[in-house]
């Protein structure tokens, strides 16, 4: 029986004229890695605001650790980033995390060690206010990381950086996430959500969409991309096949939607014994944008 | 308690400002004190010789020094503006209440710093003051010492509350400047308002006792101004300057009530407001 780490029921939050948050109900079980989906301005950093207790609920509730705690006493258990890496411009990353050690109540034993980790050892002693948006980004998460914390909670980590710095915090989320950390990974940037995350919530105005395995939401059969000299004679063929429901003429590529499964190998065989010899074949499957934007899109 | 006392010592104490400002209002009263307390002979043209007035005679002393030594509040005024819009302006409130402070914590640190630094200022004051006091007073009895030595406890009491109500206004408007300049109209507007009741709208007895619950007002009453007293020091004849300047306990109590109110009232704020 997986423990649960949060609970969150019919939340709402009302900003003076906007519902920001409508009825949100998920829960976050021990293990997995969440990723919470939406556009901009779709709820997401207030959803977790409510439940880091820097925003006021309007109504609902929500749960640390089966309610066993108080929820800044469970925060101490929480690590937590929030968009912009805020520390204290004038003291240096090792006295910003011994601050952060003070108010969770832990030893500083792990500063050196999380320092390292995220590789800002050698920058130890310099004055938060001198670093990059990267490195601060990553003394977020060694400050995070301080209390090997039971989840770790991220609100678009990658925001703003540059594509180095962007390949550094996917690869130490990944190595968290590897490590066995429950991770919430709030994030408009899908490849991300899809290469980490085992579970996602989707939010779309406040409401959620859809909240589930990543996996059973990409279910489809998947579809083929094909090419041919012979365009029209294949898209008669694949219109009459059996295994196909849908195909779409995406001017030199024809995509062809699968109802069943339908290995690339055998449709090759058929078009070649059919005369229709291919210039590119390739069996995919939709990916997690693909589905992101249909399910965002339909439900208006 | 000591928890919440070493966070904000920290916060403070690695900012340059703020420990400059720390030691300097500490520093200035006390080398003004000592400065004042000797004799200055300018190369034998004059002297200048404070102790001679009669002013560091007990028990008059406790009276004067801190009155003059409350002024230095200021420099402290500054550090507690300064240490509650800069939680919002790094936007370090947001990530202290993530991290796991709760927002009762949060005012809690630096309610607790300002107490303890009034205190140490009060103690710091009080012994400077039988220290000077026993240098130069005329009598030096042990009877006649400690009389009005309750100015020293008015000092604490109007140092807290002052604070107190400089942290009210910093978390509410969250700016030091204008969080600062909103307390030099506040204090202004007290004083139109005192001086048009006493003149224009009612007589002097309705002012004042209208005004003593108005927090500059409460808190200047703690410890009224001791010049009159001097001045009938030197010359006693002069009954109609008599005045009521004595410490007393509704004074101190409208003050408590103040600095509980603004106190609670930053709690309150925090705990309303959307980081």
């Amino acid at each position: 029986m997986p423990s649960t780490i949060l609970t969150v029921n019919n939340l709402n939050k009302k900003f003076s004229s906007i519902h920001a948050v409508k009825n949100l109900s998920f829960t976050i079980e021990k293990g997995n890695v969440y990723g919470i989906l939406g556009p901009n301005g779709s709820g997401k950093s207030t959803t977790l605001g409510i439940v880091l207790n820097v925003v006021n609920k309007t109504s609902g509730d929500f749960f640390w650790f089966n309610n066993s705690i108080s929820t800044h006493n469970a925060l101490k258990k929480v690590g937590a980033i929030i968009e912009h890496p805020n520390f204290y411009p004038y003291m240096t990353a090792e006295e910003n995390l011994k601050l952060v050690c003070k108010i969770k109540g832990i030893p500083t034993a792990k500063i050196i060690e999380k320092l390292t980790l995220v590789g800002l050892i050698e920058r130890k002693d310099s004055k938060f206010r001198s670093f990059s948006l990267g490195m601060k980004q990553r003394l977020a998460i060694a400050s995070a990381l301080l209390n090997d914390p039971e989840i770790l909670i991220l609100d678009e980590p990658t925001n703003g950086l540059d594509p180095q710095g962007i390949h550094q915090i996917r690869s130490l989320i990944t190595k968290i996430a590897a490590e066995g950390t429950t991770i919430l990974l709030a994030s408009h940037l899908l490849d991300e959500v899809e290469k980490v995350c085992s579970h996602v919530v989707i939010l779309r105005n406040g409401q959620k969409l859809y909240d589930g395995r990543v996996d059973q939401l990409i279910a489809s059969n998947g579809f083929f991309e094909v090419m041919s000299t012979q365009k029209n004679k294949l898209i008669d063929f694949l219109k009459n096949h059996d295994a196909f429901n849908t195909v779409k003429d995406e001017g030199d590529i024809i995509k062809a939607f699968l109802n069943t499964n339908l290995e690339a190998e055998i449709l090759n065989k058929q078009l070649l014994e059919q005369d229709i010899p291919l210039s590119h074949l390739v069996k995919r499957k939709e990916s997690l944008e693909e589905q992101f934007l249909q399910l965002t899109n339909n439900k208006k | 308690m000591i928890r919440l006392l070493q966070i904000e010592f920290q916060k403070l104490w690695k900012n340059k400002m703020s420990k400059f400002l720390i030691i300097i209002s500490f520093i200035i009263p006390f080398s003004v004190l000592i400065l004042s307390s000797i004799k200055i002979d300018f190369f034998g043209y004059f002297t200048i010789d404070l102790a001679q007035t009669g002013i560091f005679n007990f028990p008059l002393i406790w009276h004067i020094i801190p009155f003059f030594a409350s002024y230095f509040k200021l420099f402290f005024a500054l550090i507690v503006v300064s240490m509650i819009a800069n939680e919002y302006s790094n936007r370090t409130i947001k990530q202290n209440l993530i991290d796991g402070l709760s927002k009762k914590e949060f005012i809690l640190t630096k309610f607790y710093f300002i107490l303890v630094y009034t205190l140490l200022s009060s103690l710091f004051i009080g012994i400077a003051t039988l220290i000077i006091g026993l240098i130069h007073s005329a009598h030096t009895d042990i009877e006649v010492l400690f009389i009005n030595s309750e100015f020293v406890a008015a000092y604490f009491f109007k140092l807290l509350g002052f604070f107190s109500f400089c942290m009210f206004v910093a978390m509410l408007i969250k700016r030091s400047a204008f969080a600062l300049g909103t307390l030099i109209v506040i204090a202004i507007a007290e004083v139109i308002i005192y001086e048009n009741l006493k003149w224009n709208w009612a007589n002097d007895v309705i002012a004042e006792n209208i005004m003593m619950f108005a927090p500059f007002t409460a808190l200047y009453n703690l410890i009224n101004q001791p010049i009159q007293r001097i001045v009938m020091i030197s010359s006693p004849d002069k009954t109609n300057l008599m005045y009521d300047y004595a410490v007393h306990w509704h004074e101190i109590v409208i003050v408590c009530v103040w600095t509980f109110l603004f106190t609670y009232g930053s709690y309150i704020l925090l705990k309303n407001r959307d980081l």
